[in-house]
């Protein structure tokens, strides 16, 4: 499992949101995408998602070009920032919908489901649920069909903290079993002890790509956020 | 696609507005049957309302429900489908919504009061008149990012076939008097949708007689089965082409 | 006492002479009965019959060219036999007073439009009945040619015209007097009834439909009346032109619909009367041309195109206590100025209000559309007819007048229905 991501460019009218950024990610990396508000993650996630679509560059998944492609989505769970459902549904039918759109069925992983205890209260309607509750059902959706990618948009906002011990703990075990996992967040100290490498990026450009141990070591500070500041820090200046 | 098609279409018919509306051209329809003192009058009014009503309708409630639907449309998009199939899914799902709407309102009260030829005309016309003006809804949220300039727009463009283009042929009528225009005129009139719909209901009603040379014009022109498929392929290209752009333009939106 | 005897044995001198004469008369008049035996019968029995006589005619089917009849004589068809004309001939022609002819079934008059072959044509006479008979396939039916105090009674004329320069008419009329054209049936003839020059006669209780042309025509044709009769889907409808004082009641004039139909043209009519008929479903309910000092009152005008069309040249026409109902157009005309009168008609497109309750709308109604003013002027404004913009440019006219003629105004608006 790769995503390869060469010399992409994306502008919205006169503002740039990519510029000419290439990296590539690969099966095992628990990748935190960091940076400052506006600096282009969530375009960088939507372009890799198919939904925006970039000026110039080419995005490769699996080794092949995702231009005008949507099957490989098929390898790709996505809980975005803030989801939003028909507000007539009830979770129950979200999760049986989402179900049958995806094709061809794999097997279906619940555990999500069940330990969020979105069981208990399926037969609620979405426009009744808090934001928490919503993001829950999110996570549940981008894990259920056992997605070699997991792509996690601010994961953490929203969510209390037993259900962010639940879906850590699930990120784990996911990522043990050799998946790409993406995640936007700003709250690296929580997320520190499941990642493997941190991607910062500043002002539509990738500013590093590096392992924890490197940055750690490199900085020479133990706590992750800390590293990371400093080294965002060096590299301005 | 079948599943997201379904899928749309029971989100639509438990939407509030649809429902409203269809209770509301039920009971108009039913008391136009009660009120009126034949069922082919009847007919006419009835005929009258779909021209007006349906593509304001179905303009606005297709408008509003794409930009209601937008983070659904963004869930749909990062699942492995089809762009086209979705924006299909949804014109096809708001379509068969509609025409759903307007069997239970429109449709059964003609079918008891007066299965006739010009009451499945009236009903095939309204079909057509709610799928032209849905396409010009996707076509005019596609357009427009916001909201209220999107909705602007298609009340616009309903104002506009509706009531506007009528004033200028009138204008154009008056100022040209002097020339042969009648002939271009109903050639430019059978160009909007609501006209040519309202031309064909006239030719059908016999009211050609009280049109006089007009009236032997637009039988001439479309009282012909020739002159019937002419109308349709128009109906049918109205229904086509805003909904096109509107694909090609999602297809490469960046949502 | 002398004189009172004289008197006396006069009037019974009178009374045996009449006595004597009455039998007489009778006796005189011998019955006829004709079967089909040969292909003259009825022409043979014409030979004897003297005056007066009876001629019985039993069932068959007659072909025997042209009959005249030049003598006072009763002719009776028993169980409608059928006189034949194969479309060569003209039937009957009558050229003597005191003819009666009942009970005949005429078929297939010659055909042509050169010399007009009737079933039964009358030459100059009086007295003439022609009653219950059966006319089917004829050029024209019953033609009288300088005919008086004629009755023409329960006859049906049947035929199948297509093309109005290929059929003649069903009763047709020229410089007679005092004629009685009643209760009579007539279909697919050029025109139904035709008058020309014909005076103080009565039609009544006709029924005139799908005549190729109109359902009765009236030319030059003063002083007549015509009641209760039905004409329905003739061609063009009924007109009646250059005549005066004719009197129209209780008519009804129905589905004449066409590009060029109307109920009832009106062409250079005056001082006439037309009151309590019943026009539904026709283009033009009346069409009015060159028309004078005609009152038009109680009539109902149901679902017309136009109810009525008065064009300019027409004035001192006096329309009150009408009813509008569902008509397109209540009225169009192609003038500005109208010196008509209009009071006291229900319009069921007048939407104002009455206070003070006395039925009596209270603010006056503008009958004539802002639309029909358009059409008038451009025909091809008819392309934009039942679209909303002249839905609400008709509204906003009625509310702010600014085209349409000033003085074409009921003052006094109906707020029921006045029948």
């Amino acid at each position: 499992m790769n995503i390869e991501i060469q010399n992409i460019t994306k502008r919205f009218n006169k503002v740039t949101a990519l510029e000419n950024v290439s990296t590539s990610f690969s099966s095992g990396q628990c990748i935190a995408l960091l940076g400052p508000n506006g600096c282009g993650k969530t375009t960088m996630i939507k372009t890799i998602l198919g939904m925006v679509i970039p000026s110039a560059g080419v995005i490769k998944v699996n080794g092949k070009n995702i231009h005008n492609d949507y099957i490989y989505r098929n390898d790709i769970g996505y809980m975005p920032q803030i989801g939003k459902y028909p507000a007539n549904m009830t979770i129950k039918e979200v999760v049986e919908t989402i179900r049958k759109l995806r094709k061809p069925e794999k097997d279906i992983d619940l555990e999500l489901y069940f330990s969020f205890k979105l069981d208990e209260i399926e037969n609620k309607k979405m426009n009744t649920l808090s934001g928490g509750t919503i993001q829950k059902v999110s996570a549940c959706v981008a894990f259920m069909h056992n997605p070699s990618i997991l792509i996690l948009d601010e994961p953490t906002a929203g969510l209390d903290m037993i259900a962010m011990e639940v879906l850590k703990e699930k990120i784990l075990k996911e990522q043990a079993k050799g998946k790409l996992i993406l995640i936007t967040s700003h709250q690296l100290n929580e997320l520190e002890e499941i990642l493997t490498h941190v991607c910062m990026m500043d002002e539509a450009r990738i500013l590093f790509f590096r392992s924890k141990e490197e940055i750690k070591i490199s900085t020479q500070c133990d706590k992750l956020a800390t590293a990371v500041y400093s080294l965002f820090k060096n590299i301005k200046s | 696609m079948k599943e997201l098609l379904i899928l749309i279409s029971k989100d639509i018919l438990k939407n509030r507005t649809i429902i409203a509306f269809a209770i509301l051209l039920f009971c108009i329809t039913w008391s136009v049957f009660i009120l009126e003192d034949s069922n082919e009058k009847a007919l006419h009014t009835l005929g009258n309302l779909v021209l007006m009503v349906v593509p304001l309708i179905s303009i606005l409630f297709s408008t509003i429900y794409i930009y209601n639907s937008t983070e659904f449309i963004e869930l749909l998009v990062s699942q492995p489908l089809k762009r086209k199939s979705i924006w299909m899914s949804l014109f096809a799902g708001i379509n068969v919504s509609m025409i759903f709407a307007l069997f239970v309102s429109i449709f059964l009260p003609i079918l008891f009061y007066s299965p006739t030829y010009l009451g499945f005309l009236i009903m095939l016309l309204a079909i057509f008149l709610s799928a032209v003006f849905i396409s010009l809804g996707f076509l005019s949220s596609i357009l427009f990012k916001d909201k209220a300039r999107g909705i602007g727009f298609s009340m616009i463009l309903w104002l506009f076939f509706a009531l506007i283009f009528d004033g200028l042929i009138l204008f154009f009528l008056f100022q040209f008097s002097d020339y042969p225009i009648e002939k271009p005129m109903t050639v430019i009139a059978a160009l909007n949708p609501i006209d040519v719909s309202r031309i064909l209901l006239l030719t059908e009603m016999d009211n050609e007689a009280l049109m006089g040379y007009t009236g032997a014009l637009f039988q001439k022109q479309f009282g012909s089965i020739y002159g019937k498929m002419i109308i349709v392929c128009i109906l049918v290209l109205w229904v086509f082409i805003p909904y096109y752009f509107s694909l090609i333009k999602f297809s490469n939106k960046d949502i | 006492m002398g004189r009172a005897f004289n008197d006396g044995t006069m009037r019974f001198e009178i009374a045996f002479v009449i006595l004597i004469l009455v039998p007489f008369k009778i006796w005189a008049a011998k019955y006829y009965t004709v079967a089909n035996s040969s292909s003259s019968d009825i022409i043979n029995t014409l030979k004897k019959v003297k005056d007066y006589d009876t001629i019985y005619i039993k069932k068959g089917h007659y072909k025997e060219g042209n009959i005249k009849i030049s003598r006072p004589l009763t002719i009776i068809g028993l169980n409608y036999p059928i006189i034949d004309g194969e479309l060569k001939y003209e039937l009957i022609s009558i050229a003597s007073n005191d003819v009666i002819i009942k009970g005949l079934k005429l078929i297939n008059s010659g055909h042509s439009a050169l010399d007009d072959p009737c079933a039964i044509k009358v030459y100059n006479a009086s007295n003439i009945v022609i009653e219950h008979n059966i006319f089917e396939n004829n050029f024209f039916g019953i033609y009288i040619q300088e005919g008086h105090n004629c009755l023409i009674r329960n006859n049906k004329l049947n035929a199948e015209g297509i093309n109005e320069h290929e059929i003649g008419n069903g009763i047709h009329a020229w410089k007679s007097t005092d004629l009685k054209i009643v209760a009579n049936t007539i279909k697919g003839h050029r025109d139904g009834i035709y008058f020309e020059f014909v005076t103080h006669s009565v039609i009544w209780r006709n029924i005139a439909e799908n005549n190729i042309r109109y359902g009765l025509h009236f030319m030059f044709s003063n002083d007549d009346a015509y009641f209760t009769n039905t004409f329905r889907a003739n061609g063009a409808g009924v007109a009646v032109m250059y005549s005066k004082k004719v009197v129209m009641i209780n008519n009804k004039f129905e589905n004449n619909w066409g590009a060029a139909a109307y109920g009832l043209l009106l062409k250079d009519i005056t001082d006439s009367t037309i009151s309590g008929n019943h026009f539904l479903s026709n283009t033009m309910g009346i069409l009015m041309e060159g028309s004078n000092r005609i009152e038009i009152d109680k009539n109902i005008f149901n679902s017309n195109g136009w109810a009525l069309r008065v064009q300019a040249s027409c004035m001192e026409n006096k329309f009150y206590k009408n009813d509008f109902l569902n008509n397109t157009f209540d009225i169009g005309t192609n003038g500005s100025v109208v010196l008509n009168n209009f009071d006291h008609n229900y319009w069921d497109k007048y939407k104002g209000y009455d206070l003070n309750k006395d039925n009596i709308g209270d603010v006056p109604y503008r009958p004539l559309s802002l639309y029909s003013v358009i059409i008038e002027k451009n025909n091809a404004a008819m392309l934009l007819f039942r679209s909303l913009f002249i839905t609400l440019l008709d509204r906003s006219e009625k509310i702010f007048p600014t085209i349409t003629p000033e003085n074409f105004i009921d003052n006094y608006p109906s707020m029921k229905a006045n029948i």
